[in-house]
């Protein structure tokens, strides 16, 4: 009898999301659904690349030159083998772009992670403390602001790389990567548990519990925020796509990731020496993967957004 | 108006007094300074003497104060690659930069206002779905992608237009301009487009959620209850209040454009201050990073406090106190 | 010229949502006479500023008129082109709407929208239009209309700005004022101010009001007549006086209770139980019927029609059944 209880419980949870506003917006829109399938089939084959990719890239013994810059499958110089083609180093080309979004993924997703961490918690501090903490806070934040991501990206990533020095750079290039993309995009977290944080604390139950003897800070972090995963959800979608461009544009700049374990970025880098004399596949396919990403999770990112909008419904 | 204008300079001075301070840390700290710029022969009594004369051994606030100063007044120090004052070298490089910041920020405006006005008047229009689907490649695409794939489009199939380099120049009074020729202009427009693109399309979404949500605002449809003609309720009253935030952000993009140049001029190899930052970066050319820094940084801080004076300027609410 | 102004006969507004087709307003009808003043009362989402929106044609999509008419001066009006109602607007019809803070345009001053306002409407000067601009602010009864005018709308207070805004509405000299909510904004020391203002517009121009309003006491001020909405149907409508002190329809009767006067004794206001349904519930019958102490079966079944009792039309069964109710 339980059991049927629990399963009752959680199909009505189905039903209930099946039923919403949301899922109805989803499925109205089939630009959003087939946003949200690339997005998927991306994710899974950068997470399934060691197993479906037909070579392994970064083993450096298994390359051969003989083999460097074939043109693609269809092409009358190219190999079955390769079916994207070869770079200059041998590396075929589809394996490269499976285990380079696997990489792009892992540097967005991470920092994405780091900065609503931090951006939520600097947040939830500002609003709660108030007075100086919260206007040095926002101070930061707001001059921060000023500035693209992409320059305090590019100056973190410098100012470390050149105090790590060359060798370690293989190391430590996803760790400086992480940090500096997170650091460059905390900021719209934090603005926006903060004025939410703002509201729940001026409410009585945060009184009471005050008075009750319970930590305040617990009971808001128990109610602001599911108040404000909607936005913070939004926001992460859309930061994921900026993350992902970072990374590829200090990639693409020779700060990134380094090019023996290439991110997309790092490929079209190399690519790029190659397009004038016609080996175009190095830079196209890992530029179309890309390209793909990011507009799909832009497409998702703003369908969230409209769909968690209170004013559109 | 003039307590605002004056806290808000003074806020900028502090802001820039900080960034000075980072840059002064990165300046002294990243790398040897000393190390950078003799050889490996030189005996250590010569190296200290060299550090006495660069005051390398005064007391550090004295030595940021000196750093400020020297800044200040125009003296980034000299760059360890090319032993040249960095100052000379950005002077050099400067108008490149500003050449091709300047024309994208107008055709990111003269694009994107009137696409953004367009698809917020008229929502069902296949002209809007098209805006809509440039927008989403403008936003999507990476800048350095947009600048590769123009070039492969432009300059190696069409062959019509460089893929490098400024084409010829003309010096006016210590300012080298590309506007005077035409292969200085057409090697202005692929950058120009690559670096516009991701503003336009910036501008052209705000402003269309701009008016979209001002179109349903009170005053509007009070506007509309009198009788004003269509012209007048669009343009008189909806744009006019569009435009402030649009002022706002498009001033403060304005910086982020001279910013994003780097990935242009990297492309490109256009011969400006952002390839230079990105060199002096792979060489750890210490001296000109943070001179980058500052000068970044005083753009910025300068832009920020023209906008919102310029906000005080248009927003009567603001400038008249209440009754 | 016959003495009507305006008459809407089985006016229906509907709205499409993805939950199908909503109702907002269900067959209403009204004539107003030349220099009436009509109020237009119920709950919040009767429908009574859909009807106002309705009549001047600013219903936008997803709503629209679905069926009926609406007659201004023996013209029909809900089916002119958009260009044509434009010129209604404004020149036959002037609009208040509630909240006079965000009518105004903040970026403009005063004279600027006054001027804009009659220079659409009439072929004069900006001279003459400034002129005329002036006066109207004194006509409301602005103090020093000529030194204020230039100022913005952030500078006046709550009341001053809601004369600016029925200034706007009167710039040229309409024969209908649709006044939404007009006095819901403002102080309640400010309020009787503002329908003073709106009844001597009316008097001295000879224009008719429809009052919209939540509020019985602006309506007892104010109005001639009245018109009880309820869930987008008309319930009662009749001469002021008659409604409210011998109300017919069970609803008036409950509104009327409930609203407390100095002269009443009593320890409780008459509450009627329930709420108003939503628009995607409205019952088969009566509106009213769940909420209604006498309902019967037919309550529950069909729609009243419209009936003649005494002064008063009411949309009740029970009034076809039993005849007047005292």
């Amino acid at each position: 009898m339980s059991m049927n209880k629990e399963t009752d419980e959680k199909m009505s949870v189905i039903a209930r999301v099946l039923d919403s506003d949301i899922w109805y917006s989803f499925t109205r829109s089939k630009v959003t659904m087939v946003a949200a399938l690339v997005t998927f089939l991306i994710f899974a084959s950068a997470l399934f690349a060691p197993i479906i990719s037909p070579h392994d890239p970064f083993d450096l013994a298994s390359l051969s030159l003989m083999d460097s810059l074939l043109p693609p499958a269809w092409n009358a110089e190219g190999d079955p083998n390769y079916l994207l083609g070869t770079d200059d180093q041998g590396r075929d080309v589809l394996s490269t772009i499976l285990y380079g979004s696997r990489i792009s993924l892992a540097v967005g997703l991470v920092s994405v992670a780091f900065a609503a961490v931090l951006g939520i918690t600097l947040g939830l501090v500002a609003g709660y403390m108030g007075g100086r903490v919260d206007a040095i806070i926002m101070r930061v934040a707001d001059v921060q602001l000023s500035f693209p991501a992409i320059l305090i990206a590019l100056l973190i990533d410098g100012t470390v790389n050149a105090l790590v020095g060359g060798m370690d750079r293989e190391r430590s290039a996803f760790t400086v990567l992480v940090i500096s993309i997170g650091l460059s995009f905390w900021v719209q977290y934090a603005r926006t548990v903060r004025s939410s944080t703002l509201v729940e604390r001026n409410k009585e139950y945060v009184q009471a519990a005050r008075l009750i003897g319970l930590h305040p800070f617990l009971i808001m972090l128990r109610h602001v925020l599911p108040n404000v995963m909607g936005p913070v959800l939004v926001i992460a979608t859309i930061n994921l796509a900026l993350a992902v461009i970072t990374e590829a544009t200090l990639s693409f700049l020779g700060v990134g990731i380094p090019g023996t374990q290439p991110s997309l970025g790092t490929m079209i880098r190399t690519g790029n020496d190659f397009l004038f004399s016609g080996e175009w596949w190095i830079t196209f396919f890992p530029g179309a993967m890309l390209a793909a990403l990011v507009l799909a999770v832009n497409l998702l990112g703003d369908w969230l957004r409209d769909a968690l909008n209170p004013k559109l419904r | 108006m003039l307590a605002f204008i004056i806290k808000r300079f003074v806020q900028s001075i502090v802001v820039m007094l900080v960034v000075g301070l980072i840059a002064f840390v990165m300046f002294r700290f990243v790398g040897d300074p000393v190390d950078q710029m003799v050889g490996l022969e030189t005996s250590i009594e010569d190296r200290e003497r060299l550090r006495e004369t660069l005051g390398l051994n005064a007391p550090l606030p004295m030595q940021y104060w000196n750093f400020i100063s020297s800044a200040a007044m125009g003296d980034f120090g000299t760059s360890y690659q090319f032993k040249r004052p960095v100052a000379d070298m950005l002077g050099d490089r400067l108008p490149a930069t500003l050449e091709l910041a300047l024309v994208s920020a107008i055709f990111a405006l003269c694009a994107g206002i009137p696409m953004g006005v367009f698809t917020a008047l008229y929502k069902d229009s296949v002209l809007t779905k098209l805006f809509q689907a440039i927008s989403l490649v403008g936003i999507s695409l990476p800048t350095f992608l947009i600048g590769i794939l123009l070039i492969y489009v432009f300059s190696v199939q069409l062959q019509k237009l460089p893929s490098f380099g400024r084409g010829e120049v003309v010096d006016i009074a210590g300012w080298s301009t590309g506007l005077l020729t035409v292969s200085g202009l057409k090697a202005l427009i692929l950058p120009a487009i690559t670096l516009g693109l991701f503003q336009m399309t910036l501008i052209m979404r705000l402003v269309r959620s701009e008016m979209m949500e001002i179109l349903r605002s009170d005053f509007i449809k009070f506007a509309r209850a009198r009788g004003l003609t269509p012209r007048a309720v669009h343009f008189g009253h909806a744009l006019k209040n569009t435009m402030i935030p649009v002022i706002t952000i498009t001033g403060l993009q304005l910086g982020s454009i001279i910013a994003f140049a780097i990935i242009t001029e990297t492309v490109f190899q256009w011969p400006g201050i952002g390839l230079m930052f990105l060199q002096a970066v792979q060489d750890v050319d210490v001296p000109i990073m943070a001179a980058y820094l500052l000068m970044i940084a005083f753009l910025f801080v300068f832009i920020n406090l023209i906008v919102d004076i310029l906000y005080v300027v248009v927003d009567p609410r603001i400038r008249i106190e209440k009754a | 010229m016959s003495d009507t102004l305006l008459g809407v006969k089985d006016l229906v507004v509907e709205f499409s949502t993805r939950r199908g087709i909503l109702t907002a307003v269900d067959k209403v009808s009204f004539d107003l006479e030349r220099g009436e003043v009509l109020g237009l009362v119920g709950e919040s989402g009767a429908g009574k500023s859909i009807t106002g929106s309705a009549i001047v044609g600013l219903i936008d999509p997803p709503g629209r008129i679905a069926a009926g008419t609406v007659h201004l001066a023996g013209q029909r009006i809900d089916n002119l082109p958009t260009e044509k109602m434009r010129h209604i607007r404004g020149d036959k019809i002037g609009m208040v709407f509630q909240d006079p803070l965000s009518s105004l345009n903040p970026l403009y001053s005063v004279a600027e929208q006054l001027v804009e306002t009659i220079l659409t409407h009439k072929d004069i000067s900006k001279k003459q239009a400034r002129d005329r601009a002036i006066e109207l602010l004194d006509e409301v009864g602005i103090p020093a209309a000529d030194l204020r005018i230039d100022d913005y709308p952030h500078q006046f207070s709550g009341g001053m700005r809601q004369r600016v805004v029925i200034a706007l509405a009167l710039c040229a000299d309409p024969e209908l004022i649709i006044a939404d909510e007009p006095t819901t904004a403002l102080d309640v020391s400010v309020q009787s101010q503002i329908v003073s203002v709106l009844k001597r517009m009316c008097s001295e121009h000879g224009a008719s009001v429809i009052l919209i309003t939540h509020d019985m006491g602006v309506i007892a001020e104010a109005a001639d007549r009245v018109a009880v909405l309820y869930s987008g149907r008309m319930a009662e409508i009749g001469p002021v006086r008659d409604v409210i002190k011998h109300p017919q329809h069970p609803y008036t009767k409950g509104l009327m209770g409930s609203i407390p006067t100095i002269t009443q004794k009593g320890d409780r206001l008459t509450q009627i139980p329930g709420s108003m349904p939503r628009l995607t519930d409205r019952p088969p019958g009566c509106a009213f019927a769940p909420r209604c102490e006498m309902a019967t079966s037919a309550c529950h079944q069909s729609h009243p029609s419209e009936e003649n009792v005494g002064t008063a039309r009411v949309a009740c069964h029970l009034i076809t059944k039993m005849g007047a109710v005292a």
